[in-house]
């Protein structure tokens, strides 16, 4: 109630991605694993959204269900929409999703080397997505082989690769984890994609070279009017890049508000947790607090908040599932204790 | 406690027909770790960090320099004197999955160290292992389990009670936490300062991770390219970083706060192959305050001061005159 009231009261541009109360199983041999609990989330075009949680919360599933990359079985979608620009992509089968794929939806991924093939070019597999995003075009408005080449350079130019008209002829051997990510970018935004999923992209980079990639996509953010949907458990990440952060935990969001509140007030104990959890690199301390305990097994996942195991907070009311409800403008949290009243639970 | 002198470690690559190329992994370090200190090294991959750690248990063969531990001279190594070094020190890795054997229980695995180098057998080993699990936070009911069914954390605890279990005075711990999620690596921490602290131990803490070695280590030393760049007091080298790679280095990690820092532009460029290292200052391509003339042709001095030691032009006298 409250929540929809929130979502009426924001009264921004219709969402380009809505994902709503959406549920996914693995079938395993030890029973069924309920990876997403019936998640909602709204990511307005031009907005960069932030998921952060540690492993197995959820969010690289997330991710690659929208992207349709999930196997089934064993994944199984149990319910729920998600609905890019309208259409619900859970139920417009594969030939759309095809085209959907790379023209409107791309992502980037953690390992880079992974994504590229170790005995092409790079000119040869930019071309081959640069021919393929074709397909969904109108016959009169296909590119020919030779101008994808020279789209190839364009892109290659755009994400700052240094000599792109030698590098088309580069093995992904041949270059740096951080040159092979740009590529990666490049290959991602040749379709023009409304929206980019960055499924931990700065992770397997050093420091310097992850300040350069973040930089790249804020840039490529604002020159393509790009909305970008980053998966990370790197909180330092979130704070710069994302306007809005969703924090996951055990299949759920317990978290969703603009990014400087969830740093300035989080309220889900959860939340709390992992930001006392992480040193900052910016001052001296005495301590770190953890959080005791660890993930309930999602084959029998707890009655109730399923955090309620490790949470100091927890009562009995705790054995009830709290509901995502809106407490502040931009910001909804899914506990009873946050949900009495803004810094109740300190 | 442990003493690195000009410490060289090279690999001989050999690419195409007949051609020698040289890696210069570690490139004269000079190093000097304090009896009950925790000290980190930080670096980018390829700095050479990681094989420091290495050549000091002569897990790769040195190639130039003196390595001493605890006072004495272990740059060549005999068995006995391996199986001495051995006992002393002992090293932690980054992913506890692999740094286990999967066809072997918990207690095979902690036990194994005891039985190769002391008497202890039998019931007395069962119960010194146990005691040892306890000592990392795990039950007696760990003793028989197989690494599958330990969490990552719990797998990083047990090759924790493995590396203490001859009760060496020097531990190195290469990436220990950087395969782990925040809240366990939080749990690791808090855990090694704490066993440092009662077992009185000397940690060389290797790490990508700057936010971890400030947290963890009183003092500091920041690797580029096979060589030292800055070593000082942690606080000292964070709050007043001298060398330019030092100065972007930090200024490239996000803060997990909702306002970040102004930080100017991004370091350009890829650290160069360490095969081809380049000529004078091995950071003055990417650096944004090199002297054009002196750093891309003169190697930098060490400049050393009580409060540490930095190797760039700025300070040699031979830069702006400061």
């Amino acid at each position: 109630m409250s929540d929809q009231a929130m979502t009426s009261a924001r009264a921004g541009p219709a969402p380009l991605l809505s994902v709503r109360d959406f549920r996914l199983a693995f079938d395993t041999f030890d029973g069924v694993y309920q990876a997403i609990d019936g998640i909602s989330f709204d990511l307005a075009p031009g907005e960069s959204l932030g998921i952060v949680g540690e492993t197995g919360c959820g969010k690289s599933v997330t991710a690659k269900s929208i992207m349709g990359l999930l196997p089934s079985p064993p994944a199984r979608v149990r319910g729920g929409q998600i609905l890019f620009d309208g259409e619900d992509l859970l139920r417009v089968g594969e030939a759309r999703l095809q085209q959907i794929r790379g023209n409107d939806i791309a992502m980037i991924f953690q390992d880079p080397m992974t994504y590229l093939n170790p005995v092409f070019t790079i000119g040869t597999q930019l071309v081959d997505v640069i021919m393929a995003h074709q397909r969904a075009r109108p016959r009169a408005e296909r590119m020919h082989r030779d101008a994808a080449r020279g789209h190839a350079i364009d892109m290659l130019r755009r994400v700052h690769l240094p000599n792109p008209e030698r590098q088309l002829d580069a093995y992904p051997y041949q270059l740096s984890g951080g040159m092979r990510q740009r590529v990666l970018i490049a290959m991602a935004l040749s379709g023009r994609p409304r929206l980019l999923i960055a499924d931990e992209p700065t992770t397997a980079l050093d420091v310097t070279i992850q300040a350069q990639i973040l930089d790249l996509i804020g840039e490529l953010r604002a020159e393509f009017g790009l909305s970008v949907l980053m998966i990370t458990h790197d909180l330092g990440v979130v704070a710069s890049v994302c306007d809005r952060v969703a924090v996951m935990y055990a299949g759920q969001i317990v978290e969703d508000a603009a990014m400087a509140r969830l740093f300035d007030h989080p309220e889900h104990p959860y939340t709390r947790g992992l930001l006392a959890a992480v040193p900052h690199p910016g001052r001296p301390a005495a301590s770190l607090s953890s959080i005791p305990g660890s993930l309930p097994n999602l084959l029998d996942p707890p009655a109730g908040c399923r955090f309620r195991g490790r949470c100091a907070l927890a009562g009995d009311d705790c054995l009830r599932p709290p509901p995502i409800t809106g407490i502040a403008a931009d910001h909804k949290v899914a506990c009873w204790r946050a949900m009495e009243g803004p810094g109740a639970g300190a | 406690m442990l003493a690195l002198e000009d410490l060289k470690v090279h690999f001989d690559v050999s690419r195409r027909r007949g051609e020698r190329l040289v890696v210069k992994a570690v490139d004269g370090v000079t190093l000097r770790l304090r009896k009950g200190e925790a000290f980190g090294l930080v670096g980018e991959s390829g700095s050479g960090k990681s094989t420091i750690g290495k050549a000091a248990l002569h897990l790769v063969p040195i190639t130039g320099g003196r390595l001493e531990i605890g006072g004495e001279d272990l740059t060549r190594l005999d068995r006995a004197a391996e199986k001495k070094l051995r006992r002393t020190a002992q090293m932690i890795f980054q992913d506890p999955h692999s740094a286990l054997n999967p066809r072997m229980t918990i207690i095979r695995s902690v036990a194994e160290p005891l039985v190769l180098h002391t008497a202890i057998r039998g019931a007395a080993l069962t119960s010194r292992v146990a005691e040892l699990l306890e000592t990392v936070g795990l039950s007696r009911q760990f003793l028989y389990r197989y690494p599958h069914e330990l969490s990552g954390g719990q797998k990083q605890r047990v090759c924790i009670a493995r590396a203490i279990a001859l009760e060496p005075a020097l531990l190195i711990l290469d990436e220990p936490t950087s395969a782990l999620d925040v809240s366990v690596q939080s749990q690791i921490l808090e855990f090694l300062k704490e066993l440092q602290a009662d077992l009185g131990l000397t940690y060389l803490f290797i790490s990508h991770n700057l936010a971890v070695v400030r947290y963890l280590c009183r003092r500091v030393a920041v690797m580029y390219l096979g060589v030292i760049v800055e070593e000082g007091e942690t606080e000292a080298v964070f709050e007043n970083p001298r060398h330019p790679y030092t100065q972007a280095l930090l200024k490239a990690v996000p803060y997990p706060q909702a306002v970040q820092p102004d930080r100017g532009p991004p370091l350009q460029g890829d650290i160069p192959s360490p095969v081809d290292l380049p000529p004078g200052c091995r950071f003055h391509q990417r650096c944004p305050a090199a002297i054009p003339g002196v750093c891309d042709s003169v190697v930098p001095p060490e400049v050393r001061g009580s409060d540490g030691m930095v190797r760039c032009h700025l300070f040699s006298g031979l830069g702006r005159g400061d």
